[in-house]
């Protein structure tokens, strides 16, 4: 049993020890060492109304005396950022998981609210920061959605081709740091290697390697620099060489096959139940991808097959994230040669700012210029829900708007928080060394779990 | 072996600081973006092992530099002190980015306004993120300030 007092006595500690002892911390339950009950746990799951029979196997006659509870996390270099497990073991097996999470929590669904709705895309790009894109044009096509406008096809090409881009470099990073969890440490040299390869393209295009805020309601933000094809053309031939020296290194490696293959099982009814998407649900053999089933952005218009795996385990999730690329990369190479000519943003006074140069031109420009910047474009009542497929699943935007230029209630479906849930099923009765075999084929972003 | 040829004198203080910046192992701290450009900076293209520091230690205690790389939630503040308290002295710390410099875009109630309320910081490095060059500035500018200031920490 967990003595409460120690635990504030323990707080009080470090409060006092920092240089400011004025923040409130005894508020958190930091330290705490308790799982849920038994009961509690069996009660939540008659609550989810889930009929999944998982492999989770409670042997009654160990006594509590065998049983120790182990926190992985905060930090710890394998939890992919500041995601804490508390850990049930019996000797090396692991009977029970308790996610916890919060330790990246930075209010930016709240601070959506107090950012116009131009400024939006500067807020949802940190939260999902392996995939900023994705985060951009969701907020971007549910505020679209709400005014009511279409872009031009030049927009959305370059909208979808800097997306698909941004879902390899999203995947490169995933097999590096699967790898490097593992112990195959060339992939993490490897796959980061690669992804500088973009990275200097998107540089290149919006300013930034990261956080980008490029695809803004009514368009993008510039358009795409001269001889770009250049660096995409040197992407395209480069990545597909890279992916088959992985395949040569890990597809037939004794070792990768072994810690890898019928190693944490998800099967679809699991995911079904518990609202996993993306790889996670396609490795299971459900082929489910937004893509396909709720087109975005005028991706229907681009040829691309959806990979489909039905082994379940940890080697199929990683396999998938290989044979995505290689879809992502004949997108682009379609958008490359058919990407209409023409304005990159809408040409609508009311949400596109003027350009600097009729600024010294024309009164009316200045004033809207000025209006845009102060007070944000207003958007007319309503909500609504966008969804695309980002890197790990359904990443859905919800906007509430009370009329005003700032949204009344943001809130973003982020698919890492969902994935997690199936943490706990995929990690039970498995040895310890599985688990952060487990933890890496989810592939979650703590920015996006906590946002 | 030992002939007067090979012997070069100095001072010890000069020495200890060498020695110092010549083997600093950070900790890994990797909290939101500007992990990912911590990692990015210690793997091929930008290669932190030319400054013999490429070895991330999981272990705080075999560590000598916190690079404090994103945003410190007030739940994550008791975490970083206590990995900071865990530390072998001596030790710096530098706060990576706008978000753990200053709190950054995110003046809210969620997050501490910069990571100085918590550990006494060395560098800031400025960038949200900071490109791993930006990193790397901070990382020589820490060194310069190790070979310069005061031996006594």
């Amino acid at each position: 049993m967990v003595d409460e007092k120690n635990i504030k006595e323990d707080l009080d500690f470090w409060a006092t020890n920092s240089e400011e002892s004025g923040w409130n911390i005894s508020s958190t339950d930091e330290g705490s060492q308790k799982m849920l009950e038994e009961e509690d746990e069996k009660q939540i799951k008659i609550q989810t109304g889930s009929d999944v029979v998982d492999d989770y196997v409670y042997n009654e006659e160990t006594t509590e005396d065998e049983r120790m509870i182990v926190n992985m996390g905060p930090q710890h270099p394998s939890t992919h950022g500041v995601l804490r497990l508390q850990v049930e073991l019996e000797g090396e097996v692991v009977r029970r998981v308790k996610p916890v999470i919060g330790y990246l929590h930075t209010g930016m669904e709240k601070t959506g609210e107090e950012l116009a709705y131009f400024q939006g895309p500067t807020n949802t790009t940190r939260m999902d920061y392996l995939s900023p894109l994705f985060n951009e044009l969701v907020f971007s096509l549910t505020t679209e959605k709400l005014l009511n406008i279409e872009v031009p096809e030049r927009a959305k090409a370059i909208r979808i081709l800097m997306t698909e881009l941004n879902r390899v470099s999203s995947h490169l990073v995933a097999l590096a740091t699967g790898g490097m969890d593992i112990g195959a440490l060339s992939m993490m040299i490897f796959g980061f290697r690669e992804r500088e390869l973009i990275l200097n393209f998107f540089e290149k295009t919006t300013g930034l390697r990261m956080n980008h805020n490029y695809i803004r309601p009514g368009g993008v933000a510039a358009d795409l620099p001269d001889n770009w094809q250049k660096d995409v053309k040197e992407i395209l031939k480069v990545i597909p060489e890279k992916l088959n020296d992985y395949d040569e290194m890990l597809l037939d490696n004794p070792i990768w096959q072994g810690r890898l293959k019928n190693v944490g099982i998800l099967t679809t009814e699991e995911c079904l139940a518990y609202g996993i998407t993306g790889p996670s649900l396609r490795a299971s053999g459900f082929s489910w991808d937004l893509r396909k089933t709720q087109p975005y952005s005028g991706i229907e218009n681009y040829e691309f097959d959806v990979p489909l795996l039905t082994d379940s385990d940890v080697f199929s999730r990683w396999r998938i994230k290989v044979l995505e690329i290689i879809e992502s990369l004949k997108i682009v190479e379609q958008v490359m040669n058919t990407i209409p000519k023409g304005p990159y943003r809408i040409q609508d006074k009311k949400v596109t700012p003027p350009p600097r140069k009729r600024l010294d031109e024309s009164m009316e420009a200045l004033i809207h210029h000025f209006k845009i910047y102060t007070e944000g474009f207003k958007v007319p009542p309503g909500e609504a829900y966008v969804a695309v497929e980002s890197p790990r699943g359904e990443l859905g935007c919800y906007i509430v708007s009370d009329g005003s230029s700032k949204p009344y209630r943001m809130h973003i479906r982020g698919p890492s928080f969902c994935n997690l849930q199936a943490l706990p099923v995929i990690m039970a009765d498995s040895p310890i060394a599985d688990a952060v075999a487990a933890i890496a084929s989810l592939d979650p972003v703590i920015g996006d779990v906590d946002r | 072996m030992f002939s007067p040829d090979n012997i070069f004198t100095t001072t010890i203080d000069k020495a200890v600081r060498w020695s110092r910046t010549q083997s600093m192992w950070p900790v890994t701290f990797g909290l939101a973006c500007c992990a990912i450009e911590m990692m990015a900076a210690g793997s091929a293209k930008y290669d932190l092992a030319r400054y013999g520091m490429e070895v991330f230690r999981a272990s705080p205690r075999q560590a000598d530099l916190m690079i404090v790389a994103g945003r410190v939630s007030q739940k994550m503040a008791p975490v970083l002190r206590q990995v900071y308290d865990q530390m072998a002295e001596p030790k710096w710390v530098i706060a990576m980015g706008a978000c753990s410099s200053t709190g950054g875009m995110f003046n809210n109630y969620a997050l501490v306004q910069g990571v100085d309320h918590i550990v006494p910081v060395d560098i800031y490095v400025p960038g949200c993120p900071p490109g791993p060059q930006s990193l790397m500035h901070g990382i020589l500018t820490l060194h310069d300030k190790i070979m310069e200031g005061e031996i006594n920490r």
